[in-house]
């Protein structure tokens, strides 16, 4: 599919996928994607295991910029302006565009810390406005309550569903503008899931969200958009009630009904 | 399964699990020994003297103080000079170079230094420096003892950082945390308390080293904190001492062989202990 669907009037581009190609080394694991993230919206990539969703969520911030032999080609524009330009500022682009990742990974430091630790690189605050600061970002990722009486503790000390909450906290609390979550609930037990789902939900309030995950039952509860991907490119995109009720493709069909996969 | 067949495992299971506990039993019982025996002729020598008076001529009774002080003093300078050497390049292989040709070669050369025998620093140092500066000093054991130490926290630095997940540096990138702060605030963060344990375990090396300082400082009879003069220090004492056919010597030698033995071992221990309890935090 390299056309895209038509645009809705209440829907606007906040990241636009544009004949996008991504390699590791010689091999092309990303074969001329496009693709609209809307704002204000989540939009989920599905597809089976190798199918390049990460891959893609990762051009997002250029996090494939770690490693050596890896690059894109094509544009991937953010209100407009390509990202994959080399003058682009790698750390600007992130504090714009967050991640959170597969496994929780709060830093080794106190639940305060691993907060505050990101606002400091950007802002220069006074300690009262800064624990005003995480303690908002705290609250904006349903952990306050649970917290608030040992934000001295270390964050490792955190249940596994409450460490990626925080890191959703960390994440929020630099006031992006689009958050990607990369797989956030795959290692995470089902309560702690649906608390994850639910502040997704609240968090399309303010953020743009991509969101990869290899449950179909999640996608379609999280996501108003849904990115069907398979060996590098991208079979259907579409509003999510559509692929899961009415694909267009046989493919998308098959997936989304767990036929392979 | 068989009747027979099962015998048979369970019969060459208690003969190797025997042979492993001989094994352990051999290499313990000779440790014991070992420090039975140190313990048991060197407190018999340790009292006040060993710390406020100096090495004695023959027949003399006396102290280790000058030699206490000159391993103290050499084996912290070495240290001061080699961890941030070895660090840094820890840092670099671990961090910079990790896909790169010249980290794997400097891996390579430091594993290579780091099995040399300490017999070939202490002549490498006699070359460059004692023979040129015409004379033994206490810098030139610093020099030999730092070169020690530093492939010691070049492997832990490496190894240390390599252990703290990739994850986690994704996550630090991922806010926008430029490099630099990627590396000293998570990484080494993370990785602390195995860069501590470097360290330790590089003193424990360096403070029983003789051979590097037989060639460098040499030995001194009196107190003297000249770096450019030859300097006492505990294993050179007490390689002359016990070799000498004076039984106060001797008794030095044991005392002193005690010291540093209780140094190293707390030291190992403190290293361990902060490897396992804190790596977790």
């Amino acid at each position: 599919m390299n056309e895209m669907p038509a645009l809705k009037p209440d829907l606007r581009e906040k990241i636009t996928v544009r004949v996008l190609k991504f390699f590791y080394g010689e091999s092309l694991a990303l074969k001329s994607i496009n693709l609209p993230l809307y704002r204000n919206k989540v939009t989920a990539f599905i597809g089976p295991s190798g199918c390049g969703k990460s891959t893609l969520l990762r051009v997002l911030n250029r996090m494939y910029e770690l490693y050596p032999n890896q690059r894109a080609e094509g544009q991937v524009l953010l209100d407009g302006n390509n990202i994959l330009d080399t003058d682009q500022d790698l750390n600007l682009l992130r504090s714009r565009v967050g991640m959170v990742f597969q496994k929780p990974t709060p830093f080794p430091m106190t639940i305060y810390d691993n907060i505050a630790f990101g606002i400091k690189l950007y802002e220069n605050i006074p300690k009262s406005e800064m624990d005003g600061r995480v303690e908002k970002a705290l609250r904006g990722s349903a952990l306050w309550e649970e917290v608030k009486d040992k934000l001295g503790a270390s964050g490792l000390s955190l249940s596994g569903g409450q460490q990626q909450r925080l890191c959703i906290a960390r994440t929020v609390a630099i006031r992006p503008e689009v958050i990607l979550l990369d797989e956030p609930c795959s290692a995470l037990d089902p309560i702690s899931t649906a608390k994850i789902e639910e502040l997704i939900d609240e968090l399309t309030e303010d953020y743009t969200i991509a969101i990869v995950t290899h449950s179909m039952q999640q996608a379609a509860r999280v996501s108003a958009f849904t990115a069907f991907m398979y060996l590098g490119e991208l079979i259907e995109f579409d509003e999510t009630s559509k692929v899961f009720t009415a694909p267009r493709e046989k493919r998308t069909q098959d997936y989304v009904t767990g036929r392979f996969g | 399964m068989s009747e027979a067949l099962y015998a048979s495992r369970r019969r060459s299971n208690v003969i190797v699990m025997g042979l492993c506990y001989a094994a352990t039993a051999f290499g313990l019982g000779f440790l014991a020994l070992i420090l039975g025996t140190l313990f048991w002729r060197g407190l018999v020598g340790l009292n006040l003297a060993v710390f406020t008076q100096m090495t004695p001529p023959p027949g003399s009774s006396g102290g280790l103080l000058n030699a206490i002080m000159g391993s103290l003093l050499m084996t912290s300078l070495g240290v001061v000079i080699g961890t941030p050497l070895g660090m840094l390049a820890g840092t670099y292989m671990a961090e910079y170079g990790r896909h790169s040709r010249l980290a794997s070669i400097v891996r390579f050369i430091n594993d290579i230094l780091l099995s040399a025998p300490s017999i070939v620093i202490g002549l490498f140092v006699y070359e460059i420096m004692v023979a040129p500066m015409g004379h033994f000093s206490a810098i030139a054991g610093v020099v030999a003892l730092a070169i020690l130490v530093v492939p010691v926290v070049v492997r832990t630095t490496e190894d240390m950082l390599l252990l703290v997940p990739t994850s986690l540096r994704e996550a630090a990138a991922a806010l926008g945390m430029p490099r630099s702060h990627v590396i000293l605030r998570v990484a080494f963060k993370a990785a602390r308390a195995g860069l501590i344990t470097g360290v330790l375990l590089a003193i424990a090396r360096v403070s029983g080293e003789t051979a590097p300082l037989l060639f460098t400082s040499l030995n001194n009879q009196f107190w003297s904190s000249d770096l450019n003069a030859p300097m006492s220090s505990l294993p050179i004492v007490i390689f002359q001492f016990a070799l000498s056919p004076y039984a106060d010597w001797q008794q030095l030698a044991w005392t002193g062989a005690l010291l540093i033995t209780v140094t190293v071992l707390a030291l190992s221990i403190v290293a361990r202990w902060l490897g396992t309890s804190r790596t977790a935090t």
